[in-house]
């Protein structure tokens, strides 16, 4: 199987995908699949989510040239690829927007959504009040408790934000909930997934939406370059939506992709969340991928500083691209991540969300191996205000 | 179909499967509730697997599970309990509830010679739909274990049809849309669903999901062939668990008065 013939009819990427959920909603998986199709396939929906990308989000969001830090750190110079400039503050509300626009289409009037740190809980709001719609947002109670600030901005938006007790009380405790409520309320319901992961066809769906990212950076590179392709294109993966998004034109291309995980403290020790380093094959969340679990196949919680990439499973897609070797998956600790962070808010002036310090920080590492003339760009997939928190936190700790 | 699967088949009962978790409150709890279960007249028995990550379970069973996790219980141990259940004397049929990543890492070969060894007559896994399970119902048949089938009043007629067509052991018929847990009301239409259901089957069509009453037991009695209850059960075993670890005796007996009590009277 070639890479432009994922997924299948089935939904499979090879081996990995498919929807592995109760009975009770395989009927909604088909009515969106067929929904899905039909939509993308319309040039009316297509020109008015291109319409929303620009006039609500802000798109296109630039491609900076990093002079100072590509200057400080030698080797290829690195491109920014500014997804932290979106209304909202990260790539999250391209999807949001998407899925929003096809729940309305299809005369859903209530969405519900899982989310982690709070950033796609907050896109999910978002464009729950744009578009009338009523909004659940499943949240770990420990989550809760470390992104306050991300909880009353839901709140603010008028979504009502649901305490998840149940596991370990995180992202995936979430998304099992909010799986649990779409199974209640499936016939009048629309869940809006955030990241590439899910039963088909959301990996499909959420990398649709996404890759505006991938097309703008190609355009907007060849422009400044002459029609040049970059030298290679780095993202962070947590569930891998801005990954999927900013690889999806290159895929079939020749350029050197390289995804991102969160190494946590270490991939040599129990605290990561290097899912396609460290994880073996299985289930999680309807989809068939690569997990972090014990041998008898019990899902285990992962760890990284930041909350967007602490999930212990990943898009089905990744794990096909990781197999195939079509794309390089590497990891980097927190310490690295928090390193690239304050060397690109020095140099730079831009203060990037933890998830994408991890891409940043592989860039840094990859340019100094590269030529002078040769070019990195990087997914910078949120804006780092969200984290000034936790930021703070390891600083006093740090002392 | 084995001899325990015939003697279900044949029952002329309004069918009773209840569900249990492995491990919960410990293994010897285990064996001995499905023994007072048999006794209090079960047909069959459902032993869930406990797992981290219980999409199509309710609060009641997702706490039962991680008592089971407690005990280290998995799935290799729940099937070789079913061994010594049977060395105790077991005779109905005992399905193992499974989510399938415990499947898939344990190996489903390797679980089906398990399983076809240790006296286990069917499998059940809810994150597994008929467009998945290509593999698994195959070599179910080759190691004569029934796959059981769930559908739902959201299946689709023909979808419907042709499950309950192929249904082996019994069918899973699910009283409402939502996870597992205790219901005060059930889906209207639901009658229509269940003689949808019976029209096509050759094996008995069971109700499960939210049953927690003998009447709501006895509501589905004309148009059941029998029902499932499990987290009125488990929620029972719940309250008894410290007496199950230190009393069992007399936890067994408040426990099997209370199956008595939930039990219709079921000759037809």
């Amino acid at each position: 199987m070639t890479t432009a013939t994922v997924p299948d009819h089935r939904g499979r990427y090879g081996v990995f995908g498919g929807k592995y959920v109760p009975e009770t909603i395989m009927f909604a998986l088909e009515e969106l699949e067929t929904a899905f199709n039909e939509a993308i396939q319309d040039q009316e929906f297509n020109e008015l989510f291109q319409k929303e990308l620009a006039i609500y989000s802000g798109r296109p969001t630039p491609l900076t040239k990093a002079d100072r830090l590509s200057e400080s750190n030698g080797g290829a110079s690195i491109y920014l690829k500014r997804e932290d400039l979106n209304h909202t503050g990260a790539h999250k509300i391209n999807n949001a927007i998407g899925q929003a626009l096809l729940a309305v289409r299809m005369g859903k009037k209530k969405i519900i959504a899982e989310t982690g740190a709070g950033q796609h809980g907050v896109a999910a709001a978002t464009v729950a009040a744009k578009y009338g719609l009523s909004c659940k947002v499943y949240m770990g109670k420990e989550d809760i408790r470390r992104q306050a600030l991300n909880v009353f901005r839901m709140k603010l938006l008028g979504a009502e934000v649901i305490e998840v007790t149940s596991g370990s009380q995180t992202l995936k405790d979430a998304t099992n909930e909010a799986i649990r409520e779409w199974v209640a309320a499936v016939e009048d319901t629309f869940y809006l997934i955030g990241s590439a992961v899910g039963p088909y066809p959301y990996p499909k769906m959420v990398k649709q939406f996404q890759q505006v990212i991938g097309h703008e950076t190609e355009s907007q590179f060849k422009e400044i370059k002459q029609g040049k392709l970059p030298d290679a294109v780095v993202a962070c993966v947590g569930g891998g939506s801005n990954a999927i998004g900013m690889f999806a034109p290159f895929i079939e291309k020749d350029v050197p992709l390289y995804g991102i995980e969160a190494a946590g403290m270490g991939v040599e020790t129990a605290q990561h969340a290097a899912t396609l380093s460290k994880g073996s094959n299985g289930v999680i969340h309807g989809s068939l991928t690569k997990l972090l679990q014990t041998s008898e196949g019990q899902i285990t919680e992962p760890y990284s500083i930041s909350a967007g990439l602490d999930y212990p499973g990943i898009g089905p897609e990744h794990a096909y691209l990781h197999e195939t070797k079509r794309v390089t998956y590497e990891a980097v600790t927190d310490e690295e991540a928090l390193h690239a962070l304050k060397l690109l808010c020095e140099n730079e002036g831009i203060l990037c969300a933890l998830e994408s310090a991890h891409a940043v920080a592989y860039s840094l590492k990859l340019a100094k191996k590269m030529q002078k003339d040769q070019h990195v760009v990087v997914c910078l997939s949120g804006r780092g205000d969200k984290d000034v928190h936790t930021l703070m936190e390891f600083e006093e700790g740090g002392e | 179909m084995n001899k325990r699967w015939e003697v279900f088949q044949h029952s002329s009962d309004y069918r009773f499967t209840p569900y249990i978790m492995a491990g919960d409150p410990c293994e010897e709890a285990t064996i001995e509730l499905s023994l007072a279960l048999e006794e209090c007249g079960a047909h069959a028995l459902e032993l869930g697997v406990p797992y981290s990550d219980p999409l199509a379970d309710g609060p009641v069973i997702q706490r039962a599970g991680m008592r089971g996790l407690a005990q280290n219980m998995n799935l290799e141990k729940t099937v070789k309990l079913v061994s010594k259940l049977r060395e105790r004397g077991l005779k109905i049929p005992v399905i193992i509830f499974t989510y399938y990543n415990l499947l898939l890492q344990l190996g489903e070969n390797r679980f089906l010679k398990l399983a076809e060894n240790s006296g286990v007559d069917g499998v059940l896994v809810p994150d597994l739909p008929y467009e998945e399970s290509g593999y698994l119902q195959k070599i179910c048949s080759e190691h004569n274990l029934a796959l059981i089938s769930l559908v739902s009043p959201t299946t689709r007629e023909e979808k419907l049809a042709r499950l309950s067509r192929e249904a082996e052991g019994f069918l899973y018929c699910i009283s409402s849309l939502g996870v597992t847990g205790v219901r005060s009301e059930f889906r209207a239409g639901l009658d229509e669903f269940l003689k949808a259901a019976k029209r096509n089957s050759r094996v008995p069509v069971l109700v499960g999901f939210g049953l927690s009453t003998r009447e709501q037991i006895q509501q589905f009695d004309g148009s059941s062939d029998g029902f499932i209850v499990g987290s009125a059960i488990v929620k029972k075993i719940e309250e008894l668990e410290s007496d199950l670890l230190t009393n069992r005796e007399e936890a067994v007996k408040t426990f099997k008065s209370y199956i008595e009590s939930l039990l219709p009277v079921y000759s037809r």
